[in-house]
């Protein structure tokens, strides 16, 4: 167990390590600089810019420089486009928004899709069923651009109930509508596969093994049937947490929410180096960390899978 | 001897797509305290449904009718709590496949000690003890950590030991076992029906053996029934069916298997194939392959009726059955 995680930390590290170097080249590919904008600069202006961040070493020298900042100081340099900030900076002010809203979204869409899901498939071909799987498969075609405006239409300017948008610290009333509106078509999938792999379950020989045992419906749900029917929602969650603590751009702008999803995007719009390679950094990082723990997760769950 | 299950008029009933049909169609037998009966048939001759039925374990598009008494009370009327505290407190049952019957996710010591503090509220450490205890009693080495391994680390024949010490964790007045042996290889087979034997006689258990296989039945069974198309077709003491069968089916089925003691140079198969239950001939289902086919064989279905000492046969034709050869 703690030879596996030692192993797979090891790995992470040339991972870490590829995935800079592929993304430096790809930034360093695309013609232009942060600082070509519509205006012309001075031949002179501009070479002063480029020495003062450096831009004007080779590039495997800035690769290396850039490299060895990170393992060093910890220091991913400073943005290329908003002077006096560091994207250390950038991304302490953006994460902690978006993985507060990530991380309840990732709660409130595994709990209530396996909730739902397993009431669909307890009550297989009944009203609940039914009703689970038409809003379901509604709330998986329903985009989030779709769902978010119609949010904001229902509880900010019809209900007045909720702000429609800013993240005033992280209060209980921001962080609900972009949650839910995050949740919509995760809870849906998730519901859906917990459904049909709790069928499959229920109809296993070990679920009819606990029935001729005598033991009650809901204790065969809860103590036999849950944990296996699992495995396969446990798969869907590594992608899934990937998805919601990287952050979502349409969420950020909606709701005016300042996560690390809209410094992304506009980091790689405006060539922003230094921003763009350390949020990529920080994805790939939580990428390998949530892969690592949906791997333990497997091997709690499943007694075959040793570690 | 007191009848401890007496069945009547049991049907299964089927819905499946455009139609229904019955797999059980009126069964009527009864089971003694501390014998055990071999049910025999073919695939889809009801064998394993009707048992099934009494357990509350038809699946979703079946229902089940008629009688199943036992302790007083109808099996098929009670509801699903009721149920719960008969099933695998005094009838237990075990499964054909050992390898998928078992939790996965379990350890077997938990799903063993859980029939304990189910049915008798035993607390965890004690039901945990005797998981332990009934392990040793089936055969399992090392019993103490035995008891800590999940299905997966068990062979074929360990995990079925581990469902019969399961099945017998509150020594239920019946075991019904179907196919018990199926998934496991022939010396394993061997080693399983001793066991089957030696714990049933300690415990005074009813067994009920669903098989298909007759070598199996002789070498454990005192009363056999056979079962054709929902039906039972022959019931008695197992050397009475065995060495004078009166069912033209059983014996087909006796001339089928090889047997040691005889050189044959071919078995005689039965000639056709089981009825399809949606379309059932109007007469006796077994008549479109019986060599003692008679008029009346067509157009009336035999009914069950008892004979000599302790049997009951359900055909037209009356005494003993000559060789399939010399009849036809």
């Amino acid at each position: 167990m703690i030879r596996f995680i030692l192993r797979r930390l090891a790995i992470a590290i040339p991972t870490l390590l590829a995935l800079i170097v592929v993304s430096f080249i790809l930034m360093k590919v695309a013609p232009g600089n942060p600082f070509t904008g519509e205006k012309t600069l001075p031949k002179e202006v501009m070479a002063n810019i480029m020495a003062r961040y450096g831009l004007d070493k080779p590039e495997w020298q800035q690769l290396l420089d850039y490299i060895s900042n990170i393992v060093l100081h910890f220091d991913f340099g400073p943005s290329f486009k908003y002077k006096d900030r560091s994207v250390t900076e950038i991304i302490a002010q953006g994460f902690p928004v978006t993985f507060t809203y990530g991380m309840w979204t990732f709660v409130v869409s595994t709990v209530l899709g396996v909730f739902v899901g397993v009431l669909a498939a307890v009550r297989q071909n009944s009203w609940v069923d039914y009703l689970s799987l038409g809003i379901t498969i509604g709330a998986q075609v329903v985009p989030v651009y779709v769902v978010a405006p119609l949010l904001v239409l229902i509880f900010t300017l019809w209900l007045g109930w909720l702000p429609g948008g800013g993240w005033n610290g992280g209060h209980w009333s921001n962080v609900i509508l972009p949650v839910v509106a995050l949740s919509f078509s995760l809870v849906a999938s998730v519901a859906r596969i917990m459904r049909s792999s709790m069928l499959e379950v229920l109809g296993s020989n070990y679920i009819r093994t606990a029935r001729a045992k005598g033991i009650p419906g809901y204790k065969i749900i809860l103590r036999h049937a849950l944990r296996p029917a699992l495995l396969p929602v446990v798969t869907y969650l590594a992608p899934m947490l990937v998805y919601v603590i990287t952050g979502s751009v349409i969420i950020d702008m909606y709701f005016s929410t300042g996560g690390i999803g809209s410094a992304f995007v506009n980091s790689a719009l405006n060539r922003d180096y230094s921003t763009a390679m350390g949020i990529t950094i920080l994805y790939g990082t939580l990428t390998i960390a949530g892969n690592l723990l949906v791997d333990l997760i497997y091997a709690w769950i499943d007694p075959k899978i040793r570690l | 001897m007191t009848e401890i299950l007496t069945v009547e008029d049991l049907r299964v009933r089927f819905t499946v797509h455009g139609g229904s049909f019955e797999a059980v169609r009126g069964l009527n037998f009864a089971l003694n305290a501390g014998e055990t009966l071999a049910v025999v048939g073919e695939s889809g001759s009801g064998k394993s449904q009707a048992f099934m039925a009494m357990m509350g374990l038809v699946a979703r598009n079946g229902s089940a009718s008629g009688t199943v008494m036992f302790g007083g009370r109808d099996l098929l009327s009670l509801t699903p709590s009721q149920l719960n505290e008969v099933r695998g407190r005094e009838i237990a049952m075990i499964f054909q496949d050992p390898m998928t019957s078992l939790n996965p996710a379990m350890k077997i010591g938990a799903q063993m000690a859980e029939v304990l503090t189910e049915h008798q509220g035993t607390d965890r450490r004690a039901a945990w003890k005797a998981a332990v205890e009934m392990l040793d009693r089936v055969g399992i080495p090392e019993a103490v950590s035995r008891a800590n391994s999940y299905p997966h680390e068990l062979s074929g024949g360990m995990r079925q030991r581990v469902m019969i010490g399961m099945a017998l964790m509150c020594q239920p007045k019946v075991l019904i076992a179907d196919e018990p042996t199926t998934a496991l290889d022939v010396t394993v087979q061997a080693q399983m029906l001793e066991l089957f034997k030696t714990l049933c006689r300690e415990t005074g258990t009813s067994l009920v053996l669903i098989t298909h296989d007759l070598g199996v039945v002789a070498g454990i069974a005192d009363r056999m029934m056979v079962m054709y198309a929902g039906e039972a077709v022959e019931t008695g003491a197992v050397d009475d069916l065995f060495y004078d069968p009166r069912h033209p089916y059983l014996k087909g089925l006796i001339q089928s298997t090889p047997s040691p003691d005889e050189r044959k140079s071919y078995l005689t198969p039965i000639a056709g194939m089981p009825p399809n239950l949606t379309r059932l001939p109007p007469g006796c289902p077994f008549a479109p392959r019986c060599a003692w086919k008679m008029p009346i064989c067509e157009t009336t279905a035999p009914v069950l009726l008892p004979f000599g000492a302790g049997r009951a046969r359900a055909c037209h034709f009356d005494g003993p059955l000559v060789s399939v050869e010399s009849a036809s």
